[in-house]
């Protein structure tokens, strides 16, 4: 179909995009694994700087920070996420609809969520700290994760519920054993995503974890970093975060393409 | 005796819409009954209402006479093999099987013996550690039956049972599913739209039609005489023809008189007779016209006749061996008559 000269000018095309987003990445990752540290001189392969990391008190700490955020929200959005989405297709199923109102956190831009959930948190006196910035990673979490057990629930079939109930089983029963084994691959696939907005959040985490440095999250950690310049140590923690957050997310797609549990 | 199932001036209305309206139906043991109807005729739901997915508004619904009525679906003796089979896609054949024994708690030897016995009925043995998916449309047919059968319900129900298969198949399987029946001694009732299905499979047909039920009996009963035209349209072939009674018979807008051994009701009425009961020559009743139309069905020959006193072509099925079926043609004039014996009147 398309002229040979034409074909390679699409390639080049192909290649200049993928340069484009991939090569600032691979540049930080080969960095983290500098002997030298700077960015100007290639020095040898070490893994030095990720042995910093680990020494380093402020970043474990906000290393821990962050996973504990992320595990509690995910939790959390995953039940309540999933929750939400059977009962808006039950709801949906007789005719009524609130979608839109659902999933506005996903629309609304991070800025605007941050600002709206700090007032909210100042005017009932909340004091803020790790739970807040839990609470406010719930809040979008929960969008995603309705939305993607949503969209597998399009394709339910109702009537396995009933003919579950038909052979003799109560409705809590019928959830255990058929709704939730069915839903499973989108129900997990929506808590990686999950997880993964989740680490890397900062806008949002900067603005309802309170003044103090303890509940400061990675995200938090590498930018009150960056302000004395990129250190080696903040390549080799974005390459661990990078490293995290594909491996959360190529899980959730491959879940998500359909398969069944144990096929 | 007292039958199994009694079906007790059952209502059920969805807001102003009423879907079953008044129905009262005895079902006996290891009977093979089939609610027939055309969609909206309320047999599904009526049949939901036996499986307990739906409450009566009013009425009763009797089990072994035991009022069933407000028990939940999972409480009840019954069982229902739904048209789109809804097997659990995320467990094998095995596991589905199982599934509603589990439900009872059975200890586990047990389970596994009679999920072994059911396989080997539905001949589904080699495939008991296939998912769903990977089964025919046949396989899953078989294996949503036997699902429900391995509980060993006092009742079985089946909605449209032989729906999603290919017509060859369903043939096959509705001797399939008498034989079963037979075999597991368990009582079936069977909802469908196809009067063909219900007269090959069933020991009694019901035929509903808006939410009312219009006739119970056994096939050769609802064929042979159906109570009215409706009734009679539905099942089988037949052909009208319309009319006013008068003393001696019904008299055709042309003048033709059409007798018939039944008594006639007042005022306008309607004559009617099986395709196959009318012969190419003279009898009680006689009336010509042209053959439209001939189609040869290996068995039988039927023939499109139009005719001067009915405006559908009359329809008429000969047996394809005999000598005058031999050199009909499109065209030909013939003279079509049948007994006053075969003659149903019903009013207008």
């Amino acid at each position: 179909m398309h002229s040979p000269a034409r074909q390679n000018l699409m390639l080049l095309i192909i290649g200049l995009t993928f340069a484009f987003l991939y090569i600032p990445i691979s540049v930080l990752i080969g960095l983290s694994f500098n002997e030298g540290g700077m960015p100007t001189a290639w020095t040898g392969f070490s893994f030095k700087w990720y042995g910093e990391l680990f020494r380093n008190a402020d970043i474990l700490n906000a290393g821990l920070n962050t996973l504990i955020v992320a595990v509690c929200a995910t939790t959390l959005a995953t039940i309540l996420g999933t929750l939400l989405a059977i009962g808006i297709e039950i709801r949906r199923r007789r005719g009524r609809a609130l979608e839109a109102l659902i999933f506005a956190p996903m629309i609304i831009p991070d800025i605007v969520l941050a600002i709206a959930l700090l007032s909210f948190f100042s005017l009932l006196k909340v004091p803020m700290g790790l739970h807040t910035i839990i609470a406010a990673h719930v809040v979008f979490n929960l969008a995603f994760v309705c939305a993607v057990v949503r969209a597998r629930l399009k394709s339910f079939d109702w009537s396995i519920v009933e003919a579950s109930s038909d052979l003799g089983a109560s409705a809590w029963t019928s959830y255990r054993r058929i709704v939730i084994p069915v839903l499973a691959p989108a129900i997990v696939a929506g808590a990686l995503l999950a997880f993964t907005l989740s680490v890397d959040e900062f806008i949002i985490a900067f603005f309802t974890a309170g003044a103090g440095r303890g509940s400061t999250t990675l995200p938090m950690q590498i930018y009150a970093m960056i302000r004395f310049g990129v250190t080696p140590e903040i390549n080799a923690l974005a390459t661990l975060v990078i490293g995290v957050s594909v491996t959360a997310l190529a899980l959730a797609q491959r879940l998500n393409k359909g398969a069944l549990p144990g096929q | 005796m007292t039958a199994l199932l009694q079906v007790r001036n059952i209502v059920k209305t969805f807001g102003s819409l009423t879907a079953v309206d008044d129905v009262s139906l005895d079902i006996a043991e290891n009977e093979f009954f089939a609610l027939l109807g055309a969609s909206g005729s309320g047999k599904t739901t009526l049949l939901r209402m036996l499986a307990g997915f739906e409450t009566p508004n009013g009425g009763k619904i009797l089990l072994d006479g035991r009022d069933i009525s407000a028990m939940p679906p999972n409480k009840r003796p019954v069982n229902l093999m739904f048209q789109s089979y809804a097997l659990f896609p995320h467990m094998t054949v095995r596991a589905n099987i199982a599934y509603g024994l589990e439900m009872e708690r059975l200890p586990k030897p047990q389970i596994n013996a009679r999920v072994d016995e059911i396989l080997a009925v539905i001949e589904l043995s080699a495939f008991a550690h296939r998912k769903p998916d990977q089964l025919s449309g046949g396989q899953k047919q078989r294996v949503a039956l036997a699902r429900a059968l391995v509980k060993r319900p006092r009742v079985l129900l089946l909605d449209e049972p032989l729906g999603a298969l290919d017509k060859k198949l369903r043939g096959a399987m509705q001797l399939e599913l008498k034989r079963l029946q037979h075999e597991v001694g368990i009582t079936f009732i069977v909802v469908t739209h196809d009067q063909e299905e219900a007269l090959v499979m069933a020991d009694r047909v019901a035929i509903l039609k808006d939410g009312k039920l219009l006739q119970c009996g056994t096939p050769r009963e609802v064929y042979e005489h159906p109570v009215n035209r409706f009734a009679a349209d539905f099942i089988g072939v037949m052909n009208f023809f319309e009319g006013q009674t008068q003393p001696d018979g019904l008299r055709l807008a042309d003048g033709t008189r059409v007798v018939s051994d039944q008594p006639m009701p007042m005022g306008a009425a309607v004559a009617a007779v099986r395709p196959e009961r009318i012969r190419l020559c003279p009898g009680d009743n006689t009336i010509t016209g042209t053959v439209r139309a001939l189609a040869y069905h290996g068995l039988d020959l039927q023939l499109h006749v139009e005719t001067a006193h009915a405006p559908k072509p009359v329809t008429v099925r000969l047996t394809a061996d005999r000598p005058e079926a031999q050199t009909l043609k499109q065209g030909d004039a013939v003279t079509l008559g049948w007994a006053a014996t075969d003659t149903r009147i019903f009013p207008a």
